[in-house]
């Protein structure tokens, strides 16, 4: 079976005054039909700039330098912006962290879902339209969808927003939905409301989700696979039970453990020493060396490569190297 | 043995009017009750959690009860006197003896002053120190909090969030204060950076024998650091016990679904866990309803709830709720 999408060493670099920050570094991921991959990483770990590359939208001063972006056989990266904006919100949609900022302040919920129907369906006439957004309004659980769609955003609770904005992108029945730490900004409650509904709407439309977030916890609920990054790389991936239970990378049991936890009682947390490392500077090893408890003289002057396990974990850490020993 | 109180809270209320004007010749005020009829303990040396969703008041409360605010009506009891209504000249003596640290390490420090100049500034008011004596305890106190003394001459925006918030705590620590109002003191760091900010907290606490109110949204953290913790809900308390109880046994069925909302990093136990959803969001504290304020979403609620204020009370030594579930 082929891929949904395939990422292939992608490089996406921001040309600022004081030089060149390699956001986005050799990143590669594939994605399968219905599959949700969770990136994970803390703020500055280029997992945002990730998804905004997939979907065309690098801010200005931003570039893919190089790599491929295959979704359905076709390379992304080479697209032209016309040719990008049919793609963009018909077979990619993507749904952001402050849906405050995303909705339009001055036309009402249903110019704005309306639009991305009159722009991907133009075969729709005026009564279908109307009828396909309180379709997705009622999917998405909200109550009365006609008073909705006269609604303007601010009348509007944050959840709500959220559930317009989950509505709005699988209007057309995406391919792939982009979610770019979709419940950062609401409440747990309201967190757990908008997991759920994720969860269904996946199983339902057979959706493949990115999820970008740092919150481990959402993760563990709706990932079937979870790439960890650190300063631009993809330092771990694995399937969802395998980074839990077996992680491999010193940064993913360094998360792991400064977490406090619900379920333990009595945990000490360990924190990670340090903070990130700066992206301008050139680096020669292993960007985690630093803070790395089992950092070893070789992570200090080459880059580790990437080690591959046979049920398909992969980590970029020198201490799974056939040559590596622990030493007492 | 009985437990010394340093802080009283009886009955504190905060109300905020609310222009709700509509036309311009026909003024009309509401309501806000942001902190209405709020009572408890806090001891000497233990660290009060404090949890609940956005808007419920928390955040209100610690900064009324710091008088920061001006409660509308109450008591605030600061080892034996009520300082709810003294006047700011009459207040000045405690300002040293309470103070607190921000949310957002990057707006409560002024960009243009050093870090230096940020400390030395709380001492000059609360302290009679000499300007040498301000400036070794400067040091002292940027030691304490791990960052050293070339850092003093530094300006904000040259510190990441977590070192930041480093300096946040030095500022809170200048005038030795004995109870410090923690708002959200976490919540904009990254993970591995949380947890070293929350360790440092908790080291200050056992060496300079401080007492915290420690308010949070994440109840994995509340439960890590709190002796005791306290559920807010609509500007009341709804559920205050101790720790280990709480998080052992909720007995409202807000703090109980709160807790079920909670994802933890464990795929297994996301799989098969059973989560109480709760359906809808807060109502406005404008207009909230009219029996007990959690009725509207509560799962159990009888028709009592709906019209009957349940009393906030004692049912077990140290545990205080308001649900009329519990009264017998």
């Amino acid at each position: 079976m082929s891929k949904l999408l395939t990422v292939n060493e992608l490089c996406t670099s921001f040309f600022t005054k004081f030089g060149e920050v390699k956001a986005v570094d050799h990143v590669s991921f594939e994605l399968d039909k219905g599959e949700v991959l969770a990136i994970v990483g803390e703020s500055g770990s280029g997992k945002s700039v990730t998804s905004m590359s997939i979907m065309g939208l690098v801010a200005k001063g931003g570039k893919i330098i190089s790599g491929e972006i295959i979704f359905e056989d076709e390379d992304l990266a080479k697209k032209s912006e016309k040719e990008l904006s049919k793609i963009r919100g018909k077979e990619i949609a993507m749904i952001f962290q402050d849906p405050m900022t995303c909705l339009n302040p001055v036309f009402t919920i249903g110019n704005q879902m309306e639009e991305v129907l009159k722009i991907h369906q133009k075969q729709l006439s005026k009564k279908e339209r109307h009828a396909k957004m309180v379709e997705m309004l009622e999917k998405v659980g909200l109550a009365n969808p006609l008073e909705r769609l006269k609604q303007y955003p601010h009348e509007l609770s944050g959840g709500m927003r959220q559930r317009i904005m989950i509505a709005m992108s699988l209007l057309c029945n995406p391919k792939l939905l982009i979610a770019d730490e979709p419940t950062t900004a609401l409440d747990v409650t309201i967190q757990a409301q908008i997991v759920d509904l994720m969860r269904d709407l996946k199983d339902e439309f057979n959706t493949a989700i990115i999820l970008i977030t740092h919150d481990l916890g959402v993760v563990a609920g709706i990932a079937d696979k979870v790439a960890v990054m650190y300063a631009g790389e993809i330092v771990e991936e694995a399937k969802v039970d395998d980074l839990y239970y077996h992680p491999l990378h010193p940064y993913t049991w360094g998360l792991l453990k400064a977490l406090p936890r619900l379920d333990m009682k009595e945990n000490e947390l360990r924190p990670i020493p340090g903070s990130t490392p700066d992206l301008l500077l050139e680096r020669k090893g292993c960007p985690f060396f630093d803070r790395c408890e089992y950092a070893m003289e070789c992570c200090k002057e080459h880059r580790p490569d990437k080690f591959v396990k046979e049920n398909g974990h992969s980590v970029k850490c020198w201490r799974y190297h056939e040559d590596f020993k622990e030493v007492e | 043995m009985e437990k010394e109180v340093i802080l009283k809270v009886e009955g504190l209320k905060k109300y905020f009017t609310i222009d709700k004007s509509s036309k311009l010749f026909k003024p009309s005020k509401a309501i806000l009750k942001a902190v209405d009829d709020v009572t408890f303990d806090v001891y000497k040396g233990e660290t009060l959690g404090l949890v609940g969703e956005s808007g419920c008041g928390k955040t209100t409360l610690g900064r009324t009860i710091i008088r920061i605010y001006h409660p509308t009506e109450g008591k605030i009891i600061f080892e034996g006197q009520d300082i709810a209504f003294l006047k700011p000249k009459e207040l000045k003596k405690y300002r040293k003896d309470m103070h607190m640290i921000f949310q957002d390490p990057y707006a409560s420090l002024d960009p243009r002053m050093t870090v230096r100049e940020i400390i030395e500034e709380a001492m000059v008011n609360d302290t009679s120190l000499a300007k040498d004596d301000r400036e070794r305890r400067v040091l002292e106190l940027l030691e304490m909090v791990g960052l050293n003394s070339d850092h003093a001459s530094r300006f904000p925006h040259e510190f990441s969030g977590g070192q930041r918030q480093r300096v946040g705590i030095a500022r809170s620590l200048a005038a030795n204060p004995k109870f410090i109002v923690c708002d959200e003191p976490i919540s904009a760091l990254d993970v591995s950076i949380q947890a070293q900010v929350v360790n440092l907290l908790k080291d200050l606490q056992r060496k300079l024998g401080l007492t915290y109110l420690f308010i949070a949204h994440d109840l994995s953290m509340v439960q890590y650091i709190s002796d005791r913790v306290g559920v807010m809900y609509l500007g009341k308390m709804v559920e205050l016990a101790d720790t280990k109880e709480l998080y052992a046994n909720p007995l409202h069925p807000y703090t109980q679904a709160l807790m079920s909302a909670i994802p933890i990093p464990d795929p297994d136990h996301e799989r098969e866990k059973r989560r109480i959803v709760i359906e809808g969001e807060v109502p406005s504290p404008i207009d909230p309803p009219k029996g007990c304020a959690f009725c509207t979403r509560c799962p159990k609620a009888t028709k009592r709830c709906f019209e009957e204020v349940p009393p906030y009370k004692e049912i077990v030594k140290g545990r205080f709720i308001a649900c009329h579930l519990y009264e017998r």
